[in-house]
């Protein structure tokens, strides 16, 4: 299998022209929905890499959150998910009032998000190890609809590709040469067995290319994104801090 | 109405054959699979069709007119499916098969969420569910396919009888955005029936007081055979979710009470809350037969199988006389 259209960066300048909140907002943001004074970005593992990929690099519209030619991000690691409704507000997806009814029967965003009750969300999420199987379907259904521009991220912890899913998919996606699919693991070393070596390992043994990149640094995780890996599917392993102290 | 079965037109139920050709004599309700999703893959490009090796050398040939959209993800099954709810996602229209415990028992919480929990539509299509392959063992059975669909929301659940019910069932199914599961079977009765309507077919009506036996699917020529004689009237379904409840109201009629039986091919039972929701408001009985929980452990031929789990024709016939006699005490 090969093909060129995923082998480098994206040149047009990604996502709506003007969104109306910066990263310096998130904290605020999430705030609305925990009741804290504030939070620092290591308050959720996957702020930075969700920042980032945003910001750099999905090609999104939050006035076309369904628009056919859009990229595909795949929250696979649902729970915890305040940074991503906070990064959905930031980048115009939701109105953030939304954000201070978290949790609540009327509320569309729950502890584990809900792709029919959420713009911008693509996949209903929190049971581990669902994301990476989807979204391989997802890029052979835009590759078979001719949709060869259109790139799909997905996104898992560290802990997440324990699940045996994920190794279905790993193996049938390098084999396969699915170059337009994206992983970005977030590894605060919360796995209960293994390690970062073995699971970087198993992940390009499966034939993926494979960056790994400092969670919390945006020109890091921009380069690792970014790197091209023509007629291979790409993944990312941002380290962060571990969720448990050593 | 009378009709009875084993004479039922074929004509008249009969899909339009792929390709304007005569089906091959002897053609199972799997090859026919083969030969329709060839069909749709050749004709709608919405069409694909996702495999984990079963089946997948039959697809070979259409696997090499459309690479793209047959798709053999190799012995992965949560990966069949979850790889069936990303091509809906993007717009696909997903054919996702094989054997029945594969397709629904293993991979079950993936239907549960990839597939319901998304809400996005699919067309499973399983092969060898009860005891087509009793030399195959326990491993290879999946009496409870249907069972394990019913604690899920929305799914239509199609088990032909006959392989042009099959293609039939299949079109419709592709056709339609739902999330939809046919239970293909080895085993197959003589003639076609018209099902199209999803409806429970009248084939025979007894008398205001008989037995209504509804059979499902490959149960009906062993069911027609045992209730020959007997006072019944006999209902046939290839669709049994959605249930006919309007169907079997239908046919119970001014029935003060009434006595129900099910000739299911999967497990005993596996209707009985769907009768009684459908007699909320008649007092009634219902005889469930159908594959017991029991596991068998013995190999041997389909038959063998039907006669141990009393659903060949003498079996099926002692228990409905049997529950129809004690309707009379």
């Amino acid at each position: 299998m090969t093909a060129t259209a995923h082998d480098t960066a994206p040149t047009a300048p990604p996502g709506a022209a003007d969104p109306p909140f910066g990263y310096d907002d998130l904290p605020a943001l999430m705030a609305r929905m925990t009741g804290a004074d504030k939070h620092a970005p290591a308050a959720d593992s996957l702020t930075d890499a969700l920042w980032v990929l945003h910001q750099d690099v999905l090609r999104l519209d939050p006035a076309r959150p369904d628009a056919e030619d859009r990229d595909r991000f795949l929250l696979s690691r649902g729970h915890g998910p305040m940074s991503y409704y906070a990064v959905l507000a930031a980048r115009g997806f939701l109105d953030p009032a939304v954000l201070d009814g978290f949790g609540t029967f009327d509320s569309p965003l729950g502890h584990h998000p809900d792709r029919t009750l959420v713009p911008g969300v693509e996949i209903s999420s929190g049971s581990l190890g669902h994301g990476l199987p989807i979204g391989v379907g997802t890029a052979l259904g835009l590759r078979a609809r001719g949709l060869a521009e259109q790139r799909v991220w997905v996104m898992v912890g560290d802990a997440e590709l324990d699940e045996g899913s994920n190794h279905e998919a790993l193996e049938f996606a390098g084999a396969y040469g699915l170059d337009s699919l994206h992983l970005v693991v977030v590894d605060n070393s919360s796995a209960t067995w293994g390690d970062s070596r073995s699971r970087a390992e198993r992940i390009t043994a499966a034939g993926w290319s494979l960056a790994e990149a400092d969670g919390r640094d945006h020109a890091d995780l921009r380069r690792a994104y970014t790197l091209p890996h023509p007629g291979r599917p790409h993944a990312v392993l941002a380290r962060v801090e571990p969720k448990h102290a050593r | 109405m009378p009709v009875p079965a084993a004479t039922a037109s074929a004509a008249t139920a009969s899909a339009p054959a792929v390709g304007g050709s005569a089906p091959p004599p002897g053609e199972s309700m799997r090859d026919r699979f083969v030969r329709v999703a060839s069909d749709l893959l050749d004709t709608d490009d919405r069409t694909a069709v996702v495999l984990a090796v079963i089946t997948a050398a039959a697809f070979e040939e259409a696997a090499r007119r459309h690479p793209d959209r047959v798709i053999d993800v190799g012995i992965r099954e949560q990966l069949l499916i979850g790889a069936g709810a990303g091509l809906a996602l993007a717009g696909m229209r997903p054919v996702v098969h094989t054997f029945a415990s594969f397709l629904v028992e293993r991979p079950f919480e993936q239907l549960k969420l990839d597939l319901q929990h998304q809400d996005v539509g699919a067309v499973l299509v399983s092969a060898n569910a009860s005891y087509d392959w009793p030399q195959g063992g326990f491993t290879h059975m999946a009496p409870g396919d249907v069972a394990l669909l019913d604690t899920l929301d929305g799914w239509g659940v199609h088990v032909p009888g006959h392989p042009d019910e099959a293609e039939l069932l299949l079109r419709r199914a592709v056709a339609g955005e739902g999330r939809e599961y046919v239970r293909l079977s080895e085993q197959s009765n003589r003639a076609a029936l018209p099902v199209a309507d999803g409806r429970l077919l009248p084939l025979r009506e007894g008398g205001p007081t008989a037995p209504v036996v509804v059979a499902v699917g490959p149960m009906l020529d062993p069911t027609a055979e045992a209730v020959a004689g007997l006072d019944v009237t006999l209902l046939y379904a290839a669709t049994v979710r959605p249930f006919d409840a309007v169907g079997l109201r239908a046919a119970v009629g001014a029935r003060p009470t009434a006595d129900v039986v099910l000739v299911e091919p999967y497990l005993a039972g596996t209707s009985t809350a769907r009768v009684a929701e459908a007699l909320s408001g008649t007092p009634h009985r219902t005889l469930a037969l159908g594959v017991p929980r029991a596991e068998l452990r013995r190999y041997g031929t389909r038959e063998e199988h039907a006669r141990a789990h009393g659903l060949d024709a003498a079996g099926l016939r002692g228990r409905i006389a049997a529950f129809a006699g004690a309707a009379r005490d």
